[in-house]
């Protein structure tokens, strides 16, 4: 049996605001939809920018792309700030407990020094790359203009920060919290030859000017072949090297990935859908940038899993592309 | 793995968390990947020796975030679900609300789209992460704002259309002029002017009064997020504080270039901050504290204090401070007349003050309320007591800098306008005092671009030929409803049938009027 407590109901003179009302009609409003539609300056700007006066503030031809409407992109998580903090302090509480169970029955440091040394040398340097997906997606933040957009990328941004100091404490788990494990690191990613390929495609992308070409290549492309590649082949390859316990580290990369894909092909498919010219131009850069991404993790994949799981994974890529009506590539690492 | 060395310090720590995941490139130049570090003429020795100014990894701001979050929801939909704007003191109040949404909401995501800009751009990767997270607490900042007011924007007039409101309406150009300025200009300039003088130096004086007016005035929804924010506010202040210590050790030659910027945004926040002298003294029904009090408190005391602090880098306190010290005595009174005559024009009410409050600013306002404001209210009482409520039909001169109207006096004479214009390539431009046409002169190139609203209506770029018209179609205020005299407004009608009584301040015959 159900119980209703009655409440005093005052009748509105409006049920959402003007902005909201003009999208979605007047009625009441999702929290999701008054915190991200049309909050933003779009017209009217006093001033132009000394750094960049070929541009307004909140310009949108800083792109190449074209969109009648950029709000036509949404979340499917239909994450506003709250809900982002929400979701995320959830995943951080499940990833605490297992740093703290690997560190109290000390499963990294009874690791083989070999395996350790793997650790170090092909897992942990991938927080420099989140470093660069942190620059390159607070970069987007700050260029593209709708509120929809805009804040997918900061969540984006710091997710990434937040990965690499997950990455990070794998070493600081190793070492014991010197910081020994993550200069020597750091020294792989620097100055191994497997990594420089990998290490010149993110400084590339930290000068690529058009954001929405630095979206595509970061958070497509790049992870989408990063991710699957070191999140799952490799993790099943650490774990016939004993390091299976490494695994419970990685799970919010794993988790984190397969959700922050879901507004990734949304973003893409809605831009691409637009227009001919942009499903051209997107098309365009997806030629320019995938086989330099696939090469780029080329050395990382042999020195580990094997080039064919590396194949597996653009095969896989190239699935996903043609779901949303991209032409396939043939790509074979 | 043998471990030898010592455990990290928490600030060692730290730094192998944030910073030392970055790099020295070697396949791009490093002033391609950081281009607008160099063009301001700070000169940047050691990035290494930035301090973090606090010490968060994201797990933690997650974590403690969320917390917040999740009780300042609960909260809105209780306040929501038990109609708690009911209980504010008067449906006046809803008008500081109004202001807030339109003026100040609107630079909150500003904020965030600069320090998401900021946070890629600088070189130290330290500075980075404090800027980026700044960034993401704005985007916070100006979502649960909305979130907050969303309430009152289903029961009062006004609050419907903030962000197109911000970009037209014609004294919204103060805030969003002032933003774009520091939008527009490079990093560290940003980085001064928002995280310094705007965040640390006036924010006590901008955030607190709006805060404490909700407290002091039954808005629950507003002040509970001010609680909220309270904590994000504090390391905001601290990033401000170590952003000018950092540059000013960094190069003696930053000192100039810093000080003049010092200079810019304190007369820029000044003036922005005469919007919210008016709210304090006048559009609270229940007095949080004087504008002339806070002022004292919020700057003389507490600005004096950092600036002796500053004194040991070679800066001194900003130019014209004097000038905004002899300000405070007046500059609410000023705002208010001049909002009271050009309120068809707004998507907020003025009222003349009642008996009580008028009471109050003599009290408050010993040496000028009387002498040379209460006249000006008893005067506009008595036009509208006779129905001839005092509205200007005529569009006021704009200051070219802060774009308010030239509406303040000379520092030693409160009946002569302080008005200067001078002529700069063949075209003159006008100013409200010598701390705007300071900072014209230093960049005029700059500020021949604003788009000034009395200007733009003049060149009929405001689709309407009459005010009437601007306002109606360009700006969204639905005439007769957001705009005009309080006393007989729909908010007002509709307080008084919720309540069942009269409101605050409200006899017979002004109900008339």
């Amino acid at each position: 049996m159900s119980i209703e407590i009655k409440t005093h109901a005052v009748e509105p003179i409006r049920h959402t605001y003007g902005n909201i009302q003009r999208r979605f009609g007047d009625k009441p409003a999702s929290r999701y939809q008054e915190a991200s539609y049309d909050i933003e300056a779009t017209t009217n700007f006093h001033y132009r920018p000394l750094w960049d006066p070929q541009h307004g503030l909140n310009d949108p031809s800083r792109s190449a792309v074209r969109m009648a409407d950029w709000h036509a992109v949404t979340d499917p998580r239909q994450f506003y700030y709250g809900a982002y903090v929400q979701n995320r302090a959830k995943m951080q509480e499940a990833t605490e407990y297992n740093f703290s169970f690997c560190d109290k029955r000390g499963l990294l440091t009874r690791l083989p020094d070999a395996v350790q040394e793997n650790l170090l040398r092909l897992l942990v340097p991938l927080r420099h790359v989140e470093l660069g997906a942190n620059m390159n997606n607070s970069s987007v933040a700050g260029d593209c203009v709708a509120g929809t957009m805009t804040q997918l990328h900061i969540y984006q941004a710091m997710d990434r920060l937040g990965m690499g100091q997950y990455l990070s404490r794998i070493a600081l788990l190793i070492d014991g919290g010197t910081g020994e494990a993550l200069d020597r690191s750091k020294t792989y990613w620097l100055d191994d030859a497997l990594w420089q390929p990998l290490r010149q495609l993110v400084e590339d992308s930290l000068v690529i000017k058009d954001w929405f070409e630095l979206t595509l290549v970061q958070n497509l492309i790049i992870d989408g072949h990063l991710y699957p590649l070191m999140y799952q082949h490799f993790d099943q390859w650490l774990a016939e090297q004993g390091a299976e316990d490494v695994s419970m580290l990685t799970e919010f990369m794993r988790d984190w990935f397969s959700e922050s894909s879901r507004w990734v092909d949304a973003m893409v498919k809605t831009v691409r859908a637009e227009s001919e010219a942009n499903a051209e131009q997107l098309q365009a850069w997806i030629e320019v940038w995938q086989p330099r991404v696939i090469a780029a993790l080329a050395p990382l994949a042999e020195a580990s899993v094997g080039a064919p799981a590396l194949t597996e994974v653009a095969a896989q890529f190239a699935a996903r592309l043609k779901k949303q009506g991209f032409a396939a590539q043939e790509i074979v690492a | 793995m043998a471990t030898k060395n010592k455990k990290l310090s928490l600030k060692d720590k730290y730094q192998y968390l944030t910073r030392d995941m970055a790099w020295e490139p070697s396949y791009q130049k490093k002033e391609d990947i950081f281009p607008y570090e160099r063009f301001e003429g700070i000169k940047i020795t050691d990035w290494d020796k930035w301090e973090d100014p606090f010490r968060l990894t994201m797990d933690a701001y997650w974590k403690y975030q969320a917390e917040k979050e999740k009780k300042l929801y609960a909260i809105f939909d209780a306040f929501a679900q038990n109609n708690g704007h009911l209980n504010i003191s008067d449906a006046r109040y809803v008008n500081a609300l109004k202001l807030f949404l339109t003026g100040v909401s609107p630079l909150e995501y500003g904020a965030f789209q600069g320090y998401a800009k900021v946070g890629r751009h600088f070189s130290g990767a330290g500075a980075r992460v404090a800027c980026q997270m700044q960034s993401i607490d704005e985007l916070r900042h100006v979502q649960t704002q909305l979130h907050a007011m969303s309430h009152y924007n289903k029961h009062f007039n006004g609050l419907h259309d903030f962000a197109h409101m911000h970009d037209r309406v014609w004294f919204l150009s103060v805030p969003k002029s002032f933003f774009d300025d520091a939008r527009s200009a490079g990093p560290f300039e940003f980085l001064t002017a928002i995280s310094f003088s705007f965040e640390y130096v006036l924010t006590n004086l901008l955030f607190v009064p709006f805060m404490s007016g909700a407290a002091y005035n039954g808005d629950m929804a507003t002040v509970t997020f001010g609680f909220s924010a309270q904590s994000d506010e504090a390391r905001h202040m601290t990033l401000g504080l170590e952003v000018i210590k950092f540059m000013l050790e960094q190069h003696e030659d930053n000192v100039p270039i810093v000080q003049h910027w010092i200079d810019k945004w304190f007369w820029r926040g000044y003036r922005l901050l005469s919007l919210v002298s008016m709210m304090m003294d006048y559009m609270l029904p229940n007095k949080v504290m004087s504008w002339k009090d806070a002022w004292e408190v919020y700057y003389e005391q507490n600005g004096g204090a950092l600036f002796k602090d500053l004194e040991r880098y070679g800066i001194r306190p900003p130019k014209y401070q004097d000038e905004a010290n002899k300000g405070k005595h007046h500059i609410s009174h000023q705002l208010w007349s001049t909002f009271y005559q050009y309120c068809h024009a707004t998507n907020f009410h003025t009222w003349i003050p009642s008996e009580d409050e008028m009471a109050w600013l003599s009290e408050q306002y010993p040496d000028t309320f009387d002498k040379y404001y209460r006249p000006r209210f008893e005067h506009w009482q008595a036009l509208q007591e006779k129905g001839e409520r005092f509205y200007n039909k005529t569009l006021p001169q704009l200051c070219q800098v802060c774009q308010v109207p030239a509406l303040f006096t000379e520092p030693d004479d409160p009946t002569q306008l302080s008005h200067r214009s001078l002529v700069h390539d063949g075209e003159r431009y006008h100013f409200c005092s010598d701390g705007c046409c300071d900072i014209f002169k230093h960049e005029p190139e700059k500020y021949i671009q604003a788009w000034l609203p009395v200007h733009q209506i003049y060149q009929g770029n405001c689709e309407g030929a009459d005010v009437e018209t601007v306002v109606a179609k360009y700006y969204h205020i639905n005439i007769g409803q957001d705009n005009f005299e309080y006393l007989g407004s729909p908010d007002h009608r509709r307080w008084q049938a919720i309540k069942g009584n009269k409101p605050l301040g409200a006899d017979d015959s002004k109900d008339a009027a």
